[in-house]
């Protein structure tokens, strides 16, 4: 079986399963402002979510093209990723720098679905992208960790057991390197909401379950640091990559979306006796936009086949997501407009799904720090930060 | 329990088909191809028994060697391994039912389940040959199968025309699916790595020796005709005038 046949396989299996949750049941979750547990926990117990954890570990061992391709598959039959794709890629940080025990303890149980490991807290009110200037503290008390600290925008952390917290374990001042000093910590969810961590729900202009999180004197046993201390800071950086990708893939998903409900409203839709699809000025930003997401994902095939064959890819990556995340925007943008009113109204989903694509110019990393990253690390230019 | 499920690749019912120009058929180029959704209820039926009682799900297909990806689906939803005449497109039902009459054979299963018709051809004919074929009874339009008497028998609910009716047959019998016998399961990911691994034997058409002959001609295809646009009658009389006039159906 050829690349393609197998990914064809994978795509239409993800869309069979997708097409038992329709539009009405994700409009009726977004309405809600509610968790889609029924789609997540199909798609935990199908094991896609397990995709890329080894074999030995209960998942697939699957690589990123594999995974990317799920994601977008999601996306483009309506629904939205967003609500579980982390379970996918957070735990890479738990594979590539935990210790065997660790491993053996958590995965196997990420894999099946019993564990959800599907926040990350990075992000801090007063520091922003900024990160190596976080100011949530770990210090080492005996066997454990004490955590004092702020974190903004962390999703899913009310439909999650585990979550990797980034911590300053050595104080900024006293690091040759600000990337220095950081760590990353395993936090028992179960046990740390109401004992160290409180939780506030940031109601949000799309239906994402993100969270601030306000940390007192949680304690964290000493176990539960990934890898080494101080280190923290490049094991995140390290699973940058693979989350680029896959939000990419989900724009692409989206972008695909958008252009058949556009393409397929402009064909049906008559004003003046005509379908509105037969003006130039209703096709061709359609036409564009189709144009630009074929070319995202051009881009979003060479990052992940580099990433899976284990060469550097940041650039890749990044021009990915930076493509992906624009045209599928500009997708929602035009099928907004091709939809004249009707893109409006919540029975049309498309400013549902607006909505949603829109975060991805922001989140994870947002477009101006992208386009700073390839200035300097692909043009040479100086840092401007 | 060994069950044999016959499956059959047909055109996404979610995709347009083309008539080919000349009208000798249908333009399979670029059509994603399927599982007959009767046969996938077929499957699901044989897996589901299978989980219960334990045995063997071993899935038939006949037709080209492109319809491996079809029987890999099945073998993901949880079938153990499977065996592929590669055939034409070309083969009538008679055709189809002698050739999996020999697989049949060759298995010795305790049951046969397929789909009661292809939604392509909408023939519903392949599995009653099959069962006058092997000299088996037959169930058909299945909506519930149960066993009894240590598996010598089953109990099939079969849907009729305004109803249900239950009828009991000997085993091994063939026993063809209805939409509402359950609902199938998709293919997981680990079912997909695994079915990576399973066995299709297959075989040639002619190995068989088999009379494959066609007994009924396909003429001509063509399209439904493209429904014009409606109209808005005035009053009861007019509609009546249109009915008897223009649509001649009074
Ligand atoms: C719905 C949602 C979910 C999220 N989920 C998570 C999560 O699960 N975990 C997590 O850790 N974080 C999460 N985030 C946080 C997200 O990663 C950050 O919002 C993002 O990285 C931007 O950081 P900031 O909001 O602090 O913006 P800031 O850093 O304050 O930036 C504000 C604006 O200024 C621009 N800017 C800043 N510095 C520069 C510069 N030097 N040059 C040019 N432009 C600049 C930025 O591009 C941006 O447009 C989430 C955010 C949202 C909205």
């Amino acid at each position: 079986m050829t690349a393609k046949e197998h990914h064809e396989e994978i795509r239409s299996a993800v869309r069979d399963l997708c097409s038992r949750y329709p539009d009405a049941y994700w409009r009726r979750i977004d309405e809600a402002n509610g968790y889609p547990e029924e789609f997540v926990k199909a798609l935990t117990d199908a094991g896609w979510l397990a995709a890329l954890i080894p074999d030995a570990y209960g998942g697939s061992g699957l690589g990123i093209t594999e995974a990317s391709v799920i994601l977008e598959e999601v996306n483009r039959s309506g629904g939205n990723s967003g609500a579980c794709h982390a379970q996918m890629y957070i735990m890479g940080t738990l594979l590539r720098h935990g210790s065997e025990e660790q491993k053996k303890t958590y995965l196997p149980k990420i894999a099946s679905g019993e564990l959800r490991l599907q926040s990350f807290g990075v992000t801090e009110p007063n520091t922003g992208t900024d990160t190596t200037r976080l100011r949530t503290t770990a210090v080492r008390k005996g066997d454990r960790y004490v955590v004092n600290g702020q974190k903004v925008f962390i999703s899913r952390v009310q439909h999650s057991d585990l979550m990797t917290l980034l911590v300053r374990t050595t104080p900024l001042d006293q690091v040759k390197k600000k990337s220095e000093g950081m760590s990353v910590l395993l936090v028992d969810l179960r046990e740390a909401i109401g004992r160290g961590i409180t939780v506030r729900p940031i109601r949000t202009m799309m239906n994402h379950e993100t969270n601030e999180l306000f940390i007192d004197d949680l304690e964290v046993p000493a176990e539960n640091l990934i890898g080494e201390e101080g280190k923290g800071f490049r094991y995140i950086l390290d699973g940058m990559n693979a989350e680029r990708i896959l939000i990419a893939a989900e724009c692409i998903g989206d972008g695909y979306w958008f252009v058949d409900r556009a393409a397929a409203y402009a064909k049906e839709r008559v004003v003046f006796g005509r379908p509105i699809g037969q003006n130039q000025g209703v096709q061709f930003p359609i036409a564009r936009v189709y144009v630009n997401i074929e070319a995202a994902n051009l881009m979003r095939f060479r990052a992940a086949e580099k990433f899976d064959h284990g060469k550097p890819c940041g650039a890749e990556a990044n021009m990915a997501k930076l493509l992906a995340a624009d045209a599928s925007w500009e997708a929602g943008n035009v099928a907004i407009q091709t939809h004249g009113g009707f893109g409006f109204a919540a029975e049309y989903d498309i400013e549902r799904k607006f909505r949603e694509t829109r975060l991805y110019q922001v989140a994870p990393i947002s477009t101006n720090l992208i386009l700073s990253y390839v200035a300097e690390h692909v043009l040479g230019l100086p840092r401007s930060y | 329990m060994k069950i044999l499920v016959a499956i059959k690749p047909v055109p996404n019912p979610d995709e347009k088909v083309k008539i080919k120009g000349d009208g000798s058929g249908i333009v399979l180029d670029n059509i994603k191809m399927v599982v007959n959704p009767f046969c996938e209820i077929a499957v699901e039926e044989a897996l589901r028994i299978k989980e219960k009682q334990g045995g063997e799900v071993v899935v038939m297909m006949v037709g080209p060697k492109v319809g491996e990806q079809q029987v890999r689906t099945a073998l993901a939803m949880g079938a153990d391994r499977a065996v592929l005449v590669e055939a034409g497109t070309d083969l009538d039902s008679l055709a189809v039912a002698k050739v999996l009459a020999k697989v049949v054979e060759s298995e010795k299963p305790d049951m046969v389940l397929m789909g009661k018709q292809a939604v392509d051809d909408d023939n519903n004919q392949v599995g009653q040959i099959l069962a006058a074929v092997l000299g088996w009874p037959q169930a058909t339009f299945a909506s519930k199968v149960e066993f009894l008497a240590d598996n010598r028998k089953a109990n099939v609910t079969r849907e009729v025309d305004g109803g249900l009716e239950t009828i009991e047959v000997t085993l091994p019998a063939v026993v063809t699916t209805d939409l509402r016998l359950n609902e199938p399961r998709y293919a997981s990911l680990p079912g997909i790595m695994k079915a990576k691994k399973k066995e299709v034997k297959v075989l040639e058409l002619s190995s068989l020796g088999v009379d494959t002959a066609p007994r009924v001609k396909v003429l001509g295809y063509a399209p439904p005709k493209q429904r014009a646009g409606g109209g808005r009658v005035a009053s009861v009389q007019e509609l009546v005038e249109k009915l008897k006039n223009e649509a001649k159906v009074l």
